[in-house]
């Protein structure tokens, strides 16, 4: 009885995953790059291109010294082949012959591009509420609502912009809150990342937009090594987020990012990921290695950073959004979705280290995993000694789609005084074949079944997604799900 | 004077789980208006018939014909039988964590109505019909912000799955062993509830261990189920002498 039921759900799940990846085409466009490989002189290069100061160069240069003598990191629960470091673009950028003005001197090429991504760059058909910064492979294209955010004396910028107009802020937050030796990936990403985005909420201001960050690696064989700055001064309050796509090609492309958010007293950082990277084919082949490194600092009292993400692309995943609370009654919450299939691994989560008194974190994690991937929750709470009456509630959902993926929970718990207050919940539940007939039975069809206990599932992720994207998140999993379950 | 329509023919029907055949060719016939008693010892069959009746994918039909008001189902999903108007009260309805009984109710709902291109109702609408429906089973409003299944009693589930026969109204209800596990005054409800349920235009097939629920839903007709085939036919009576005598004495 097994096998043959298996056979039928596996069938049906196979259908229902393998939806075609949308965002899989690749743009033609003429090129501005830097041959293949890494080494001082191309770190010199990229900095000249991008007509950065000393003290970026230094930074580089120091931080290729550091990744020079580290390792790659052996710990997750990943497996995949060694990574060439000499076979990847490090700079690649569309050419264009003078600095962008307007909107309209941008190639239409990369208009359209983003277009068909479904993020409109063009002044009538924008989001009204949402200003955009587009990164196409290793640099800012176009940021959106500049003058209007300006006026409130929010600055968002690509961090090259930033580099050239505000270099205080870069040399004094740059590194500050991921030190550029912290981690393998970090300090690859601290020599060679060529773009990303910057912003600063001044004193006493909410920011009035939503501000994202589009990413688009385009090139075959290029990296895409992002940076993003985030500084909410005290009083403050913004909402950012980020959404990722990558074309569809045979072989992995690599992205290794820094985020680095710092929020001062009773300031409010939101930073919600959409990442949607190509996860390669059925067989596993292609798709996008995602080493990313994302930290923020509660260093004022009553500040708040919130991570919320959707992770539902990439080949591999090796990502733990973290908050350092230091200022007392400082806030960090992570909320996670990790969707997934076929071959995909992921193996991410958070760390919550306190520091400061009263202190709270809470961190909410769905795993999905179907087809034969493998989905890893790991995750670090450190309580320090000085952190009196800190307190973490941890959640760690996992669901399994058919019998052949794979979930892991490792959770990790280090409490250094007796005022504190600590709770950890874990389940790991699974989409029957059983459950699916029961759907049917009453005449609901496979795909509504899956997407109504899938949304259940994620729905303590999900409301905290800013409201935009609650519904496009929704629907991109369930289109990732699609032929999934039977 | 009667007129004979049958809602569900089943002919010289072989089906097996697993390559192990249980269903050893059987012949049923349900006419609208009729409600059909099956009863037999543990592993003659009786769930692997409403399951295959259902589609259960698990199930392989050898030979054989089931029609469902002069249609053959036997190459329909389970969704469209569900459509066309067979319901199956499952023996042990099944949790599903995340989903509240209302989505859940609703979405079946509107499934059918789409299927009989009638209109699909909003969540106000539908919550004033589902509340008329509630009463028929004598299960609280609070159910519907319940999960589906989830924490209820084996008692709360056996409703649940009453009140969703009610709701979709199907012509062909199947209720493989309602009454099991039920206390007396539970099973007093839901016999009330498939009484009021019950029209001429409609059949029900009790699956069912005990002589009990007979006493509450009169059949038409009781069969024996043993070995993967109906081994007698008879009415309510028959079901009382096999509460005295057991199945032993068929053989």
């Amino acid at each position: 009885m097994i096998n043959q039921s298996n056979k039928t759900l596996n069938t049906n799940i196979t259908k229902l995953v393998n939806q075609p990846y949308k965002y899989g085409f690749s743009t033609t466009i003429e090129k501005d790059i830097i041959e293949k490989g890494l080494n001082e002189n191309v770190i010199r290069l990229i900095s000249q291109k991008k007509k950065e100061t000393k003290f970026l160069l230094d930074f580089r240069l120091k931080a290729y010294k550091k990744w020079k003598q580290m390792k790659s990191p052996e710990w997750a629960q990943l497996k995949f082949s060694e990574i060439n470091y000499q076979d990847i673009i490090y700079y690649s950028a569309p050419k264009h012959k003078k600095k962008l003005n307007s909107l309209d001197e941008v190639d239409p090429e990369l208009l359209e591009t983003f277009e068909k991504l479904g993020i409109s760059l063009t002044e009538q058909k924008r989001l009204t509420n949402v200003a955009v910064d587009a990164v196409f492979d290793s640099v800012s294209i176009v940021t959106t609502f500049k003058e209007e955010l300006a006026e409130q004396g929010v600055i968002f910028s690509s961090i090259s912009e930033a580099i050239q107009e505000y270099p205080d802020l870069i040399e004094k937050y740059l590194g500050s809150v991921v030190p550029i030796g912290d981690n393998y990936f970090s300090a690859l990403n601290s020599a060679v990342f060529t773009d990303g985005s910057f912003c600063y909420i001044p004193k006493n201001v909410k920011c009035p937009l939503e501000l994202s960050t589009y990413f688009r690696i385009n090139d075959q064989k290029s990296g895409q090594f992002e940076r993003t700055l985030i500084i909410a001064d005290e009083n403050s309050q913004v909402s950012y987020l980020e959404g990722c796509t990558a074309p569809q090609y045979d072989s992995n492309q690599l992205h290794a990012a820094v985020v680095e958010l710092i929020a001062f007293d009773n300031a409010n950082i939101k930073y919600s990921t959409v990442q949607n990277w190509y996860a390669g084919n059925e067989f596993g082949q292609g798709g996008v290695y995602n080493f990313v490194t994302k930290r923020g600092l509660c260093t004022g009292k009553n500040s708040k950073i919130s991570w919320t993400q959707v992770e539902t692309g990439s080949n591999i995943t090796w990502k733990y959004p973290s908050c350092v609370l230091v200022g007392e009654n400082s806030q960090g919450e992570f909320y996670s979705v990790a969707l997934t299939n076929n071959y995909q691994q992921a193996d991410t989560g958070s760390k919550m280290i306190h520091v400061g008194k009263n202190t709270r974190s809470r961190i909410v994690s769905k795993g999905i995993s179907a087809g034969k991937s493998k989905n890893t929750y790991r995750g670090l709470v450190n309580i320090t000694n000085k952190a009196l009456g800190a307190r973490n509630y941890s959640q760690c959902d996992s669901l399994l789609i058919g019998n052949s993926s794979n979930a892991n929970t490792f959770p990790f718990i280090s409490v250094q005084n007796s005022t504190t207050q600590i709770e950890h919940e874990a389940s790991t539940s699974k989409i029957g074949e059983e459950q699916i007939f029961y759907f049917l039975q009453r005449g609901i069809s496979i795909e509504k079944g899956i997407e109504l206990m899938i949304s259940g599932f994620c729905r303590d992720v999900f409301t905290e997604l800013p409201l935009e994207f609650a519904a496009e998140a929704d629907r991109l999993l369930s289109l990732k799900l699609e032929g999934s379950v039977g | 004077m009667n007129i004979i329509t049958p809602i569900l023919e089943i002919k010289e029907l072989k089906a097996s789980i697993n390559e192990n055949e249980i269903l050893k060719n059987l012949n049923l016939q349900v006419n609208k208006g009729e409600i059909h008693a099956i009863m037999g010892p543990n592993g003659s069959g009786k769930s692997t018939f409403s399951k295959v009746l259902a589609g259960h994918p698990a199930y392989e039909v050898l030979s054989g014909e089931i029609l469902f008001k002069g249609r053959s189902v036997l190459n329909l999903e389970p969704e469209e039988r569900s459509h066309l108007g067979i319901f199956l009260a499952f023996q042990y309805p099944i949790e599903i964590p995340g989903v509240s009984n209302e989505d859940f109710l609703r979405l079946a709902y509107n499934a059918k109505q789409k299927f009989n291109n009638d209109s699909e109702v909003d969540p106000l609408e539908f919550l004033s019909i589902i509340n008329q429906k509630l009463k028929l089973v004598d299960m609280s409003p609070v159910f519907l912000s319940r999960n589906v299944n989830e924490g209820f009693s084996g008692g709360e589930k056996k409703r649940n799955e009453i009140l969703q026969m009610t709701l979709l109204d199907s012509e062909l209800s199947i209720l493989d062993e309602t009454d099991s596990g039920l206390d007396i005054d539970a099973l007093k409800v839901i016999s009330n509830g498939i009484n009021k349920f019950m029209t001429k235009d409609k059949a029900i097939i009790l699956i069912t261990h005990y002589q009990r629920l007979l006493d509450y839903v009169k059949p038409d007709f009781v069969h024996v189920m043993q070995n993967g085939k109906i081994t007698k036919t008879g009415t309510a009576e028959l079901a009382k002498e096999l509460e005295m005598k057991g199945y032993e004495w068929l053989k």
